[in-house]
């Protein structure tokens, strides 16, 4: 029982290579999910072990690495995360979006927009975007083949005939590439849009369900919608008030328990970078961070 | 003015250290060892290997040192460590008919050859708390007996006038499923379902197999037998060219015999669930037999209506190690997903108010 030495990204050889089988699959035919035996990692099962088997998969000793959850590089499950990879592939990691070559997510696109040669990973707790009409994985799986989505259309339908909007506002299914229809991970459907024509590769990890699913650089994202309910993102109507930025979106903070509220970037990065180069919102304090290391 | 609050790599690692503490306890308190925990509260133990599907007391008895006690916990340590070894090959079927036998009853004869035994055994005790084991002392010395000859099992002895289904022959060119290494899919077939319900979590087997017996998927089960003790486990070795003993272990098993099948080419004859674990686990071995004979529903032309008779509800659920993650997973940062639906109920309710010409019950101060 002595202390073992683990491969570089934890993962041993031969497991890497069958979960790169399998995003190699998963590109080649976007937006399909592919089974693969997905191992017991040392964290949970619901906390990220998707993400952090495609992480470990892809991961490079030459890769710059950054782990965001909720936007945030500084969420408690985001550092237990980035920690890991620093210690088991001994990588540079950062908090910036620009130098990141691989980014682990839960929740959020960056703000940043992406560029060519940067890996975006998924964390996913549930890929099936048909499970909660169809608890079945064999009926859903079949449906998939067929293309038959009539299901989903008619979920959206009877969403506008009861509430009048189409009541999903996060995990908003989207059509790749014209032909199957994916989970996007339970991001704000405000980020939706960001994967569309993305140049950056999408991988998708979902570790208890044993699933990976990719969207290819440049490929067709679009979130389902009706000619007259077209799809709208949601993203509260202020600027952020320690940054100012009226184009990102915002965590609501509850400052007291008379419901007074703030609205700041749940984007760090994008918030960080903001008043560095000196914008201000109404509430802005110096920039306080804790510092990462490794 | 306002500072964002950050979770901090320092508060994590405050977290862990206060963990460690609290798990010592008072420092008064001799620290427990890892022999008496393997030694003393070996059933645990047992549980441990059983569900942490690797077989090591000492792994086993660290886990529950390190888990507190949290045997859920425990297993997803021993998961987690056995997901790293390296895999050598499957050994060879074990055979429990050799078993050198410390417990052994059925319940369908009153004498069988080799007889009743009933070992170590809670059955019978009268469950009143025993207040001299709160001090120290050494118990009676058992009562010894002449070591037992090799029993036949009572399902050999129903096989033999054909009273009961054959056990299936094993395929030597059919490699046995793992979903360890091989992602489920379904249906999944018997030595998979197996292997889960062998890995599954003893409480939601038990609470399944108690559904079957309450009537949600009946299967008419008499305990044909249950036996605990040692069992030979032997390797092929593909340059030795032959079967190497590798030690014996202690394993629990379960045959349940069921209601018949037959039709009118085939005689009637009752048919098998089956259960097997590592240690003594007989409530794990008694539950799993019944879920692993409700689960043959397909196979047996049976109408499918209860949620045991149901794999994939019964194999996507049964992990707790999946479930546990799954379930504390809620405890992570959502806040951006809830301010999403939010946004969306402000705006439905709104609406509602608008339309409904009533006023909203309280301003939203910060609008």
């Amino acid at each position: 029982m002595n202390a073992t030495a683990y491969n570089f990204a934890y993962l041993d050889e031969q497991t890497k290579r069958m979960i790169r089988r399998a995003i190699l699959k998963a590109i080649a035919i976007p937006g399909y999910q592919v089974p693969f035996a997905s191992r017991e990692m040392p964290m949970p099962y619901g906390w990220g072990t998707g993400g952090v088997q495609v992480t470990a998969a892809i991961l490079g000793p030459d890769d710059v690495l950054k782990v965001i959850d909720q936007g945030s590089d500084d969420t408690t499950n985001a550092i237990s995360i980035r920690k890991f990879f620093a210690k088991t592939a001994g990588v540079a990691t950062t908090t910036s979006t620009e130098q990141a070559s691989v980014i682990q997510t839960r929740h959020r696109i960056p703000e940043a927009p992406l560029r060519a040669g940067q890996v975006l990973v998924y964390q996913v707790p549930i890929p099936e975007p048909l499970r909660f009409l169809e608890p079945r994985e064999t009926e859903t799986r079949r449906m998939h083949a067929l293309g038959e989505y009539g299901l989903m259309h008619v979920k959206l339908y009877e969403d506008i005939a009861r509430f009048g909007h189409i009541a999903t506002s996060y995990a908003y299914p989207v059509k790749v590439n014209a032909r199957y229809v994916m989970d996007p991970s339970p991001t704000p459907k405000f980020d939706n849009p960001k994967m569309d024509d993305c140049p950056a590769l999408q991988l998708f990890g979902a570790g208890r369900e044993k699933r990976i699913y990719a969207i290819p650089p440049h490929t067709k994202v679009v979130s389902l919608d009706f000619e007259d309910h077209p799809f709208s993102r949601y993203r509260f109507d202020a600027p952020c008030a320690l940054c100012g930025a009226d184009d990102s979106y915002l965590d609501e903070i509850v400052t007291d328990d008379r419901g007074s509220r703030m609205f700041v970037c749940s984007d760090t990065d994008y918030c960080e970078g903001r008043q560095a180069a000196g914008h201000r919102g109404t509430e802005s304090a110096a920039p306080h961070k804790e510092r990462v290391h490794g | 003015m306002y500072v964002a609050v950050k979770g901090g790599e320092r508060a994590i690692e405050n977290a862990h250290r206060l963990l460690a503490h609290e798990r010592r306890g008072h420092r008064d308190v001799p620290e427990i060892s890892l022999s008496q925990i393997s030694e003393q509260l070996s059933l645990g133990v047992d549980r441990v290997m059983t569900e942490g599907s690797l077989y090591d007391r000492e792994l086993a008895a660290l886990a529950i040192k390190q888990a507190r006690g949290d045997l859920i916990e425990a297993i997803f340590l021993v998961r987690a460590f056995r997901a790293t070894l390296p895999r050598f090959g499957t050994t060879e079927p074990v055979d429990t008919g050799t078993m050198q036998v410390r417990r052994r009853i059925s319940s369908t004869f009153k004498d069988i050859p080799g007889g009743q035994v009933l070992g170590p055994t809670f059955d019978y005790t009268h469950r009143l708390l025993d207040p001299h084991l709160a001090e120290e002392g050494a118990p009676e010395a058992p009562v010894t007996a002449e070591p037992l000859a090799v029993m036949p099992r009572v399902t050999d002895i129903l096989g033999r006038d054909g009273l009961i289904e054959p056990s299936p022959e094993g395929d030597a060119d059919t490699p046995v499923g793992d979903l360890t290494r091989e992602p489920l899919s379904f249906p999944a077939d018997r030595d998979l379902r197996l292997q889960n319900l062998a890995r599954a979590d003893e409480g939601f087997l038990l609470a399944l197999g108690y559904s079957t017996q309450r009537g949600y998927g009946r299967s008419h089960p008499f305990a044909g037998e249950i036996r605990f003790g040692e069992v030979e486990v032997e390797f092929f070795a593909e340059d030795a060219g032959f079967a190497v003993p590798l030690g014996s272990i202690p394993m629990t098993e379960c045959q349940m015999v069921n209601q018949f099948k037959g039709s009118a080419t085939e005689a009637p004859c009752f048919t098998r669930g089956y259960g097997l674990a590592f240690g003594q686990s007989e409530r794990k071995t008694m539950s799993m037999a019944l879920v692993d004979r409700s689960l043959r529903a397909r196979e047996l032309s049976e109408e499918i209506k209860a949620p045991a008779q149901d794999e994939e509800f019964v194999m996507s659920h049964s992990d707790n190690v999946q479930a546990t993650g799954f379930v504390e997973h809620l405890k992570l940062p959502h806040y951006v997903d809830f301010q999403s639906e939010l946004g969306l109920l402000r705006k439905l309710r709104a609406e509602f108010f608008e339309a409904s010409g009533r006023a909203e019950p309280l301003q939203e101060a910060a609008e």
